[in-house]
């Protein structure tokens, strides 16, 4: 196991040059190179599920390094700064979240965009990371664990942005923003009782919940649990991705090689389901290998949150992270039929979104908490 | 273990995250173990499994639509079947080039520019497995043709398709309506699109779409294996199609052909009701036009000439048409006038061939020049006097004539279960404030009691009137579904009659009394209908109605043959039979007919006796 306690103050001394330039630049090294293999493992597997499409590896391209971008300048404000503003940032977003209700520009059936004359916007994106930050910067401010009334407050401020989300309607992103605050609280150390409790007060009553309701609504949700009911919708995509997955085998047919994509059986296979491409090419092999490059930038990650400084930065990274595995989880467990059907990408490798540019700003605040550290302590 | 309230415990709190934070590792590592573990099952143990699937086979789902219900009359005689056509189709998927393929066919086959953008459209909409028609309705010589040049097409197939039928042609076509492919409109409306997967018809008009989701039932689909070059190789998995339900309805397929021959060479309508149970015995609307030309796409000159043909056989007059009802709202006026004890049975009106108001010039004429003389509301409705009528307009006022007649469910649309139903126009005083901003005026009250003005109804709201006099006030929810039957169970399933309302009236007898006046405009020599009551062997209660389409001057003679047809009067016909029991309520509607006693009665004494005095079940053609 990794001594997670206890290391923090050896880095003092440590004066490396590298380092040097590492503390000015506010950047942590190991996290950049895991998150550039991973973009360039992404590259490489978009390269194939596109069909070698160059156009498209441009577009993606820009975009990485767009959000890189924004993850050096995240990286440079200083964590203080961000708690300072946080408030602030939140009032922003939920703003923003009322106006898209009212007067938001409706794109494939939902209401999320703000047109903001040169670019469009998506508020609901500055809320997966304001949320988790209000959060924290409230629990903070007392000492933890948090007082019942304080879990209560909390809890409010989780579920307004996730009800007006949820609304638009955007079900993944609005369950995604709910678990970045729930992780908070979880990490602030409200008590297991409690924890447990809630489950299985949810789980209890989730019986109830489906006595009372429509045959229509029922029919709905065994959908949603069971895609392969409705192999004419729903359901095609998990077969199809089924079977990419499961003919790759251990070793994979090797890149540009998987069959079951290239003969456009696979839908959605560089954006939301490019997962299937990626294992049918590298088999299982190639899947531990990929999910063990995810382990490492989760432990590094929650190896910066026990680091950190101050409750807020301590609860913001640790939440931000478990975010980041919620994604990667998520993804795959759709990809391979263990989950129902959400529209969430599988991070840094899936084609497109603007999630991959708060994703790496998310990573930016990770890096900044921890440069950040020596100069909160003078 | 104390705990400091106020002062931070910065060591606890560290220590606390960090125990949090490994149970969140703990927690993140089993989950990916299990993510692991769902790997391994699917490329290791069921890995042969996959491979069988994906190197040499590839799985298809195909879905198999289902059979959609029938149709039949209140006896079973057949209105709307399934029959077999040859439809030519193309799976994306297993054609190379599309464009080259269908040049290539089109030597062999006749494929015109329609089907080709059709086609186009089509494909967009579905999956590349799924098999888009190119061509509908191959017939024996063509499919015959493809099949022995099928080798050179992989990817197309010859599908032997089910297509509506209407064996009854034109004769059920406002009412059974008619299915047509489905457009990419209808597609996106459906609540539930992969049910429609297979399916290339839809609903447009009448019962057909009404009834739409019994008719169509559930779709089935079929997962096949087929080899490389689409070869089907055997079935995995087959979840059948659930059929659509049949339906039965209330027409009586007989009287609906007498109906439409008592009409022929009009335009007009006719509808008869059973009034017991608001059961529709008969709709049509003329002239009509065959259905089947719709099924599969009809051709543009044929519906050039349906659509701007002067007597619009498009346009369904029995539910859709709106007419001046006139006179025929006498019999429902006087009910309200005694309702609301502005006159007894027996006040007596002097006639002298015109009404004048104080406020104005004007002179209201009756039908009659030389007047009624003294009238009592049972020679008013018989000789359908209209000054006895301007009178009681006055003594009511628009609101409670407006009110009553809702009552009946003039100004509102019956419900019946037919697609695009209009409701015809009841005015009111608030109605006009709001549509003319203007307020009313009295004149306007005198032309509202005999049904000219602003007062507009269909035939079916005619009938439907004419069933709630026969049931003395109880309203019946007008229908044309009897009986659905599952394909499954095979077991019919009635309808049972709704009862929609009771006109509430404080003397009954008051119903009796215009029942009276009704029959007697059939059965007493001066009715305006006694043509018809003088060899009736049953008992008839009637009212005629002449609905003027031209306005004239106050002075000006109406002279029928002077007037270019198509501004005659529209001839009405209200009636319900047998007097004491009745059996059916009719409404006939025959535009620019002329005289409802003289043209419009006639047609109605065709179909009353069609139904009295036939045996009741069996179809003679």
């Amino acid at each position: 196991m990794i001594d997670l306690q206890g290391r923090g103050d050896s880095r003092i001394d440590g004066g490396v040059k590298h380092r040097e330039y590492a503390r000015k630049l506010h950047l942590d090294w190991p996290l950049v190179a895991g998150l550039l293999v991973l973009s360039a493992v992404g590259l490489l597997i978009l390269y194939s599920a596109s069909g070698q499409n160059e156009a498209l590896m441009q577009r993606q391209l820009i975009r990485i390094g767009l959000a890189f971008a924004v993850m050096v300048v995240v990286a440079q404000i200083s964590p203080y700064f961000l708690e300072r503003w946080t408030p602030w940032l939140f009032c922003i977003g939920l703003l923003l979240l009322l106006t898209v209700l009212v007067a938001g520009d409706v794109g494939k059936g939902a209401q999320r965009w703000l047109d903001l004359g040169l670019f469009r916007f998506q508020p609901s994106e500055l809320m997966k990371i304001a949320v988790p930050m209000m959060v924290a910067w409230y629990l903070a401010d007392t000492p933890l664990p948090p007082s019942l009334k304080r879990l209560f407050v909390a809890m409010v401020i989780v579920v307004v942005p996730v009800v007006l989300i949820a609304t638009q309607p955007d079900l993944g992103t609005s369950l995604l923003i709910a678990a970045s605050g729930l992780f908070v609280l979880f990490l602030a150390g409200v008590r297991w009782r409690l924890i447990i409790g809630t489950t299985v007060t949810l789980a209890a009553s989730a019986p109830a919940l489906w006595a009372v309701m429509h045959d229509y609504q029922r029919a709905r949700v065994r959908t949603f649990l069971d895609p392969e009911r409705d192999p004419l919708g729903a359901g095609y995509h998990i077969i199809q991705s089924k079977i990419a997955i499961g003919s790759g085998g251990v070793y994979g047919k090797g890149w540009l090689n998987g069959t079951q994509s290239h003969l456009d059986f696979l839908p959605e296979r560089s954006t939301d389901f490019i997962f299937a491409v990626f294992s049918e090419e590298f088999g299982l092999i190639g899947v531990c290998l990929l999910l063990l490059l995810y382990l490492f930038i989760l432990i590094r990650g929650l190896y910066i949150a026990t680091q950190a400084q101050g409750a807020f930065g301590r609860l913001l990274a640790g939440s931000l992270i478990l975010t980041f595995f919620v994604y990667v989880f998520v993804n795959i467990g759709m990809v391979s039929g263990l989950l129902p059907v959400v529209g969430l990408p599988l991070p840094l490798i899936s084609y497109g979104g603007t999630s991959i540019v708060t994703l790496m700003a998310s990573f930016g605040i990770l890096m900044s908490i921890h440069t950040h550290r020596k100069l909160m302590s003078q | 273990m104390v705990r400091r309230v106020t002062i931070r415990d910065h060591i606890l709190e560290s220590r606390l995250f960090s125990q949090r934070s490994v149970v969140a590792l703990i927690l993140m590592v089993l989950l990916a173990l299990i993510l692991i573990a769902r790997m391994t099952y699917l490329q290791v143990f069921s890995h042969d499994h996959f491979t069988t699937l994906s190197h040499n086979n590839r799985v298809n789902i195909v879905p198999i639509p289902p059979t959609r219900g029938l149709i039949f009359d209140r006896n079973g005689v057949l209105l709307a079947q399934n029959t077999p056509s040859f439809t030519l189709e193309i799976t994306p998927e297993r054609v190379a080039d599309i464009d080259a393929t269908v040049a290539a066919l089109s030597k062999l086959i006749e494929i015109s520019e329609r089907d080709i953008s059709r086609f186009r459209k089509f494909l967009q909409q579905k999956r590349r497995f799924e098999s888009v028609p190119l061509r509908f309705q191959l017939n024996e010589e063509e499919a015959a043709r493809f099949s022995v040049n099928r080798h050179r097409f992989p990817g197309v197939d010859i599908k032997a398709r089910l297509s509506r039928y209407y064996p009854m042609g034109d004769l059920v076509a406002h009412s059974v309506g008619y299915v047509a492919r489905i457009n990419v409109k209808e597609l996106q409306q459906l609540t539930d699109p992969s049910n429609y997967s297979g399916t290339t018809h839809y609903g447009k008009t009448g019962v057909e779409r009404y009834y739409e989701k019994l008719l169509h039932g559930r779709v089935g689909y079929e997962k096949i294996e087929t080899n490389a070059q689409g070869r089907v190789l055997r079935t995995l998995e087959r979840i059948p199609p659930v059929p659509g339900s049949d339906l039965y309805l209330t027409i009586d397929i007989n009287l609906q052909a007498i109906a439409k021959d008592a009409l022929d060479g009009h335009r007009g309508a006719i509808v008869a009701l059973e009034p017991g149970s608001g059961e529709v015995l008969a709709l049509i609307s003329t002239p009509t036009f065959d259905p089947n030309l719709f099924v599969n796409g009809i051709d543009q000159e044929s519906y050039d000439a349906l659509q701007f043909s002067r007597d619009q056989p498009l346009f369904n007059r029995a539910m859709r048409g709106q007419y001046p009802p006139g006179s025929t709202v006498k019999p429902f006026l006087g009910l309200a006038a005694l309702e609301q004890n502005i006159i007894e049975a027996s006040t007596q009106i002097f006639c002298p061939g015109w009404f004048k108001l104080e406020s104005d010039e004007r002179r209201y004429r009756d039908w009659k020049r030389r007047g009624h003389g003294h009238t009592s509301l049972l020679k008013a409705i018989r000789e359908s006097c209209d000054v006895y009528f301007y009178n009681l307009a006055l003594r009511l006022g628009i609101d409670r004539m407006h009110d009553f007649m809702s009552l009946i469910g003039f100004g509102h649309v019956t419900g019946i279960d037919i697609s695009g139903e209009l409701a015809g126009l009841m005015p009111s005083r608030q109605w006009k404030r709001k549509t003319h901003r203007q307020p009313w005026y009295i004149g306007e009250s005198l032309i509202t009691a005999i049904g000219q003005g602003f007062t507009l109804a269909t035939p079916l709201q005619l009938a439907a009137a004419s069933a709630v006099l026969a049931n003395r006030g109880m309203r019946m929810q007008v229908h044309m579904l009897r009986a659905t039957q599952s394909q499954h169970d095979a077991r019919k399933v009635m309808r049972e009659p709704v009862v929609v309302g009771q006109v509430p009236v404080q003397e009954p007898a008051n119903w009796d009394f215009i029942v009276e006046a009704m029959r007697s405009v059939v059965h007493s020599p001066r009715g305006s209908a006694f043509r018809i009551g003088r060899d009736a062997p049953y008992q008839i209660a009637g009212k005629t109605g002449t609905a003027q389409v031209f306005g004239m001057k106050a002075d000006e003679k109406y002279v029928s043959a002077d007037i270019a047809e198509r501004l005659r009067d529209h001839a009405l016909f209200i009636a319900f039979a047998p007097v004491d029991e009745p059996r059916i309520a009719v409404a006939v509607v025959v535009e620019n007919g002329g005289g409802g006693g003289s043209v419009a009665a006639p047609i109605a004494r065709k179909v009353l006796d069609a139904y009295l005095l036939s045996s009741p079940a069996g179809f003679t053609p």
